[in-house]
């Protein structure tokens, strides 16, 4: 019985809040303005995916933020390497990524705005500035932990600079290079999103936008509900990505955290 | 002093290749302005008296909204690691929303509190709250149990192990936390500033873009980046400082 308690709590706690929020909304305490029950909500989602306009918003934001963060990533991952590996690289890039990580990159939106214009250019463009920063830093921290021993045993049996990385620095350090992956994912979104926001145009950050400008409160929240779901998902698919390619490394078998 | 300027050469090269690139006449002016005329702006502004009651808006948002989270998120994410039954109902919760993008709030916030403090204020402490909440319960989580034992059967109550034992043992993952956290408040901060507001930096900036005065926003732009940047290094100071005790 107390399993199956703590097994179905979970579920509770999510819906206790669904509940709370559709009885919030009809009971009347704040405006629908303020606070549309969770059922209009729904229902807007609904009719949004069934006029497509949905999926074209949605198609915008993931293209974008992936498009930002794979590009984040191809020139993120090989720059960490060869900062770590490289003494006149890490001289020059060093001091550059420790001011440059803490910085709210964000404020450079609009000098990115005046430079590259409002369409999508601009938007990847703050979006590879903002991801990139957490790829590099961790590929520098995984590839400088490479344990030595191995890499002058494989030099010693032969190895040039190249199986050297393919075979030992690239997986040694791919642990850590995923955890900076796992930090930029989420940031790409944040960004695009902001972007959308502050440039206009379509995408979800864009329709919920327009929703606040006409005051038209089921559509900011239905935004909110629809941001929410990918963010959910794009980190599940990461986590589930790490799992995949890191099932010969013992954190595997460590038990999971939340 | 001759270590610290090799180290931060390559900052000095990139400054001087900026101003060189705009003198030479490369890159335009209208695009560009150069570094001199971006410092002589900042100069400006400070002495106008604008730039100092914009900063002050924007570090009461920041600080007010971040203090929040701490308090909040703290003591949330201890009271789940501590009590079974709060961890199975907030937890499913926590992990729910943690990966949600925070600046989708912002148009809610807007909506609800307005274009003024308020609502970035809340913004910030939504956003900034589940960062400090997950530092916090991995932290108490992984207090030393034969710690909590021990105290326990020399006669401490629960809520005397609470503060004494697993709160310091969970100082060091919270202050990683409150990190977090204070990096994405700057974030957030501007973000809500450069689409709804009246006041503080990130509305200084949109502002003098639509105006056209580049040197200015820039100035605003380097002013942002740097104190985000000074905060996190005096927050790294102060973390070395109170975790001390750990070596």
């Amino acid at each position: 019985m107390a399993r199956v308690i703590w097994r179905i709590a979970p579920w509770l706690s999510v819906m206790a809040v669904a509940a709370a929020w559709e009885l919030t909304a009809r009971s009347g305490v704040v405006t629908p303005f303020m606070l549309p029950s969770l059922s209009v909500v729904v229902a807007r989602i609904w009719s949004d995916a069934a006029s497509g306009e949905l999926v074209a918003n949605l198609g915008l934001t993931l293209y974008r933020a992936l498009a930002g963060f794979a590009i984040a990533s191809a020139v993120g991952i090989p720059l960490g390497i060869l900062i770590a590996r490289s003494r006149p690289v890490r001289w020059f890039f060093d001091p550059i990524v420790s001011v440059g990580f803490p910085m709210p990159k964000i404020a450079f939106l609009p000098i990115v705005t005046l430079w590259l214009g409002f369409h999508d250019v601009s938007k990847i463009t703050m979006i590879v500035f903002d991801a990139i920063f957490p790829i590099v830093t961790a590929t520098i921290a995984g590839t400088a932990a490479v344990d030595r021993e191995i890499l002058w045993s494989a030099r010693n049996l032969g190895a040039s600079d190249r199986d050297l990385l393919r075979e030992i620095i690239f997986p040694a350090a791919l642990p850590e290079i995923l955890t900076g992956l796992q930090v930029a994912l989420p940031i790409a979104l944040i960004v695009c999103i902001v972007a959308e926001m502050k440039m206009g145009g379509v995408g979800l950050g864009g329709a919920m936008i327009t929703a606040s400008r006409f005051a038209e409160s089921p559509g900011v929240f239905a935004g909110i509900v629809e941001i929410a779901i990918v963010g959910y998902v794009l980190v599940k698919v990461m986590a589930a990505a790490r799992r995949r390619l890191l099932l010969w490394h013992q954190e595997v078998l460590a038990p999971a955290t939340v | 002093m001759k270590a610290a300027l090799v180290r931060y050469a390559p900052l000095l090269i990139l400054a001087a290749a900026w101003e060189a690139a705009v003198r030479s006449g490369v890159v335009s002016e209208l695009v560009l302005p150069s570094l001199t005329d971006v410092v002589s702006a900042w100069v400006k502004l400070l002495r106008g008296g604008d730039l100092w009651l914009n900063t002050a808006a924007s570090l009461y948002r920041t600080g007010a909204g971040l203090l929040l989270a701490i308090a909040v998120g703290g003591v949330l994410g201890i009271t789940m690691a501590w009590w079974r039954p709060v961890n199975a109902l907030a937890s499913p919760l926590v992990e729910m929303l943690y990966p949600m993008p925070k600046s989708a709030l912002i148009p809610v916030t807007a909506l609800w509190l307005g274009f003024g403090d308020g609502s970035k204020i809340l913004l910030i402490f939504l956003g900034c709250m589940l960062p400090v909440t997950l530092g916090a319960f991995n932290g108490a989580r992984a207090s030393d149990q034969a710690l909590v034992w021990s105290s326990r059967s020399m006669g401490a109550s629960r809520l005397r192990v609470l503060w004494d034992v697993v709160l310091p043992s969970a100082l060091p993952e919270i202050m990683n936390g409150v990190r977090t956290a204070l990096a994405l408040s700057f974030v957030l901060l501007v973000s809500s500033e450069l689409i709804a507001a009246r006041s503080g930096l990130g509305y200084l900036i949109g502002f003098l873009g639509e105006g056209g005065v580049y040197d200015a926003m820039f100035a605003v732009v380097l002013t942002v980046a740097f104190l985000g940047f000074f905060a996190d290094r005096v927050y790294q100071r102060l973390e070395r400082r109170v975790l001390r005790w750990r070596e």
